[in-house]
Formats: structure tokens, C-alpha cells, sequence
């Protein structure tokens, strides 16, 4: 039932996802920050099972801020995509971890970039990209209203088409979703979507 | 002369490094060897993750052939399935109601205490309410063993990390330590389902966490079979600004709803309160008197009575 979304625009990067922490039919808590910024310009949503999520992207953050001390300067998004795809594939075999990640960054040179992660260390840069049930929902209505460069109001306006949708159509929705935005500011939280307070 | 050395948190090899090279610097001093050798005697076994990491031992790779590591099946039709059966059968149902909840005072704990195999109420008198230290309570649902090492293991080192650093362990830091251990023996079979409240220098803390790794801050939290009733009353009657009285009578009354709806959960509804001096106990009421105290008998109103018929 957890749903992570994102997506690309002209000089920012989008990245949405739900705020449930669920057990079976109980909701523990609706206002669980999914969405982790992993440093100054780097947005890393991640879905999947509780325990996998918190200490695998507490682990790629931890690891991002330590390159960044010893070298002195910040990982790229592709490379931190890249490292995130080797620890997932390395623990494939092993000790698996059932995570799945959107990470959106913004880097000098290049721009912003969107990144799919899969639970199986798949990794393709990607300019949409969503996770969960709610992927069935978002993916077909950003297919067909996204467009290269789009604005921020233009992005946060699908993304609430997007939760929207989900909130309608999907049986168990989440009731709150979160907005994060990265541009060359920064990344940032943007804006909450609430249904119930907590 | 005192060698200070980093506790629990610090993993076993840098431990060993350390006193290695603490004992190699202090060994050109003569007359240090004989403290030296009492400290070198520290015993490693409490780090010592009791459970094999990976499955399989070094010692078949290194017998010179490079034979694939092997081990006797067991004996069964489906073996695919077999690990995964073989932990659901020892993983008992947390047949339990504990919750905690923050609000003005402080944070209020609850339980009850019914432990159950099955349909056999194996007893009515378990502490679900674990005492971690004297500000910090923990509380128990899913396998009683697995809960009470853990939490005993865990005092361990909230005191070792008092010792090491001159003041006291941070909620945060108490839970992150639990589920850490808790995340490392992952997919193992321990069944634990806890809820660590305590007051730090932050004021009052409370965090959920459960076998699978997750751990998650929050203000309110129930965990068990009977944890969706008690979700119920505590959500309609919650308001931050209480008294100690009125919020132990939510918990109370919470604990007592879901005994009554749940057949895993029953006996004594035990209500804590953890304040900035620490925890106290405040009251222990048997779920069955306090149905009848919030249900008093009334005699039932008879429409219309049986008479005998009048024989001519």
C-alpha cells in the first residue's frame, strides 16, 4: 500500500510519497517521513519492508556523508545511485533488502536527475518513476500529462492528479502524502497533503 | 592509570584492536603488565551474536579441497518451505494489549496480562510491563522470551553506556540500540513487539519497535491482538492536556475494552507512568471487577411474568 513517486521538470526534481506506517489492517502512524535527504542536493523516497527502509537508507546516507568528509567534495547522483545499486545487489544473494528507492538529485553540471531503484538492484535514470500500488495509478497519468521541462506548478499540479487518483481509486489508500522538492537551491519538503492529522 | 574504553555500540573487533594497542603502548612501562593482564582478560561473549550470520561455517572452505559447503537436509516433502513453516510454528500470535501514549504529564504505559498458547490461557499474571531502568519502561507482546532477554540486554548496555559516558542514554539511543539487535537477527524466528517509553533530557520519548527492524517515533502507540480495540477508545478520548488521573483512566479503560473483545488479552490491566523522576506504578485492576464497575448489574425488567395455570 505504500506509494512513491517522482518525477523531473525543468531545473528540479519531484519526489512523492505516502506517510503510513502500517502493520497488516493497523495504522501505527500517518505522518512517517518516507522521503530522506540524503545531503544538501539529494532526494531519496524509499518504499518497502520497515526495518529494510530505515537502516538501509540510514546506511547509504551515513556512507554519502562520509565520501564527502574524506574526499571533500559530494558524491553526483549517478554515483550515488550507483553505490546504492551495488550494496542492494551485493546483499541480493545474501541478506537481501525487500527496498525500493526513487533518488532525485541536482548537480551542478548536469541538471537534475531521477533515478529507479528496484528491490533487485535494478537502476535506470529515468524522467518518471513510481513504486507500490499506487504505481499502477500514477504511472498511466504521468505517461500521459508529464512533458519535458515542465514547471514546479505545473509538476506539483500532476502530483496531485496522481495522489488524487490513488486516494479514489486504490482500495487501502494512505491517507497522507508528503512533497519534496530538489533544485539548485537545495533539497527541501515542499508541501504535505493531508487527509487526518496525527 | 584507567584505560577508557568505548562500550557496547562499538563492534567486538574494534574492541580487540584497541586493547591490543592500548597493551602493546603500555607495555614498555614495567610494572603496568599485571593490571594490563586482568583488563586484557575482558570477556567477549555477551557481543558475541549468538545466532550464525550468513548460514554456514569457515571451516568446510578451508579443509584444502574446494568442496561446496554442505550440511544434512532435514527429512521432509516440502523442503523449500520447511525453514519458513518451521519459524511460523515456534512464532506465537502476540496475543497480547500493551499501549503508551505521550501527553502533558508525561508518557502513560498499560498492559495486560494474559498469556495464551492457542485456546489455553497458559496465565493471567505475566508482567507485560518491563522495567528497563528507573526511567525508562518497556513493554512486551510477541514471544515473552525473546521480550524479557531483550529488554534485560538492553538495561545492560543503557548502563554501560552510563558508565562510559557520564550520563544517561537518550530514548533514541535506547530504541535505536534494540532495534538494532532486533534488525540483525532478522528472519530468525524472535517474535518481539515492544514499545520503549522513557523520559531524557528531550522530556518524554516513546518509540514502537517490532522483530522486523522497524522502529518508528511516535505519541501514541498499541500493539497486540487486542491492540485495534484499544486503538478505538484511545483515539476518541485522547487530548494532550490531561491530568495523571484522567490519563490513566484512558489507558485503563482502553486496556479493559480490548480484553473484553480480545481472548487473547485479559487478567489485570497494570497502568504506569513514566514523569521526569522516572517511572512509577500506578494502579493493577483485574479486567473482570472493572467490568462491573463500569457496568454495574441491573435487574432486568420482566414484560411479563409466567403464572401458574389456575386448575379448575
Amino acid at each position: 500500500m505504500e506509494c512513491v513517486f517522482g518525477m523531473v521538470g525543468k531545473g528540479f526534481a519531484l519526489v512523492v510519497a505516502d506517510t503510513s506506517a502500517v502493520n497488516s489492517i493497523l495504522v501505527h502512524k500517518s505522518n512517517e517521513d518516507k522521503i530522506m535527504v540524503l545531503d544538501s542536493h539529494k532526494l531519496m523516497g524509499a518504499s518497502g519492508e520497515a526495518g529494510d527502509r530505515a537502516q538501509f537508507t540510514e546506511y547509504v546516507q551515513k556512507n554519502v556523508a562520509l565520501y564527502q568528509y574524506r574526499n571533500g567534495i559530494p558524491l553526483t547522483t549517478k554515483a550515488a545511485a550507483n553505490f546504492m545499486r551495488g550494496e542492494l545487489a551485493t546483499a541480493l544473494r545474501k541478506n537481501p533488502y525487500m527496498v525500493n528507492i526513487v533518488l532525485a538529485g541536482f548537480d551542478r553540471d548536469t541538471g537534475p536527475s531521477l533515478y529507479f531503484i528496484d528491490y533487485i538492484a535494478t537502476l535506470h535514470k529515468v524522467d518518471k518513476a513510481a513504486f507500490g500500488y499506487g504505481s499502477y495509478f500514477a504511472l498511466s497519468m504521468m505517461d500521459r500529462h508529464y512533458h519535458q521541462d515542465m514547471t514546479v506548478d505545473e509538476a506539483i499540479r500532476l502530483a496531485e492528479q496522481c495522489i488524487e487518483e490513488i486516494r479514489s481509486r486504490l482500495v487501502v489508500a494512505p491517507q497522507n502524502f508528503v512533497i519534496k522538492i530538489v533544485d539548485e537551491d537545495g533539497a527541501r519538503e515542499h508541501s504535505w497533503r493531508r487527509t487526518t492529522r496525527d | 592509570m584507567t584505560i577508557f574504553l568505548p562500550c557496547l555500540g562499538v563492534c567486538k573487533s574494534l574492541l580487540q584492536v584497541l586493547s591490543r594497542s592500548t597493551f602493546s603502548l603500555l607495555n614498555q612501562r614495567s610494572g603496568l603488565t599485571s593490571r594490563l593482564e586482568v583488563i586484557m582478560m575482558l570477556d567477549f561473549s555477551g557481543l558475541e551474536s549468538s545466532a550464525p550470520l550468513y548460514g554456514g561455517s569457515n571451516e568446510l572452505l578451508s579443509d584444502g579441497f574446494s568442496a561446496a559447503p554442505s550440511f544434512d537436509l532435514p527429512v521432509t516433502s516440502d523442503f523449500d518451505d520447511f525453514q519458513k513453516n518451521s519459524i511460523q510454528m515456534v512464532k506465537p500470535a502476540k496475543g497480547t494489549t500493551t499501549l503508551a501514549f505521550i501527553f502533558k504529564e508525561g508518557v502513560m504505559v498499560a498492559a495486560d496480562s494474559r498469556a495464551s498458547m492457542g485456546g489455553y490461557i497458559s496465565s493471567q499474571s505475566v508482567k507485560k510491563i518491563i522495567e528497563i531502568n528507573p526511567y525508562m519502561l518497556g513493554t512486551m507482546a510477541g514471544g515473552a522470551a525473546d521480550c524479557q532477554f531483550w529488554h534485560r540486554n538492553l538495561g545492560i548496555k543503557c548502563r554501560l553506556h552510563e558508565l562510559a559516558n557520564k550520563r544517561r542514554i537518550s530514548v533514541t539511543g535506547a530504541s535505536k540500540l534494540l532495534a538494532n539487535i532486533l534488525y540483525s537477527y532478522r528472519g530468525m524466528g524472535l517474535s518481539v513487539g515492544t514499545m520503549i517509553a522513557g523520559w531524557d533530557e528531550k522530556g518524554p520519548g516513546l518509540y514502537y519497535v517490532d522483530s522486523e527492524g522497524g522502529r518508528l517515533k511516535g505519541t501514541k502507540f498499541s500493539v497486540g491482538s487486542g491492540s485495534p480495540y484499544a486503538y478505538g477508545v484511545l483515539d476518541s478520548g485522547y487530548k494532550y492536556d490531561m491530568t495523571i488521573d484522567e490519563a490513566a483512566e484512558l489507558a485503563r479503560r482502553a486496556i479493559y475494552h480490548a480484553t473484553f473483545r480480545d481472548g487473547a488479552s485479559g487478567g489485570v490491566a497494570s497502568v504506569y507512568h513514566v514523569g521526569p523522576t522516572g517511572w512509577t506504578k500506578l494502579s493493577v485492576d483485574d479486567v473482570g471487577e472493572l467490568h462491573y464497575s463500569y457496568y454495574p448489574v441491573e435487574p432486568t425488567i420482566v414484560e411479563q411474568e409466567m403464572t401458574e395455570a389456575v386448575v379448575a
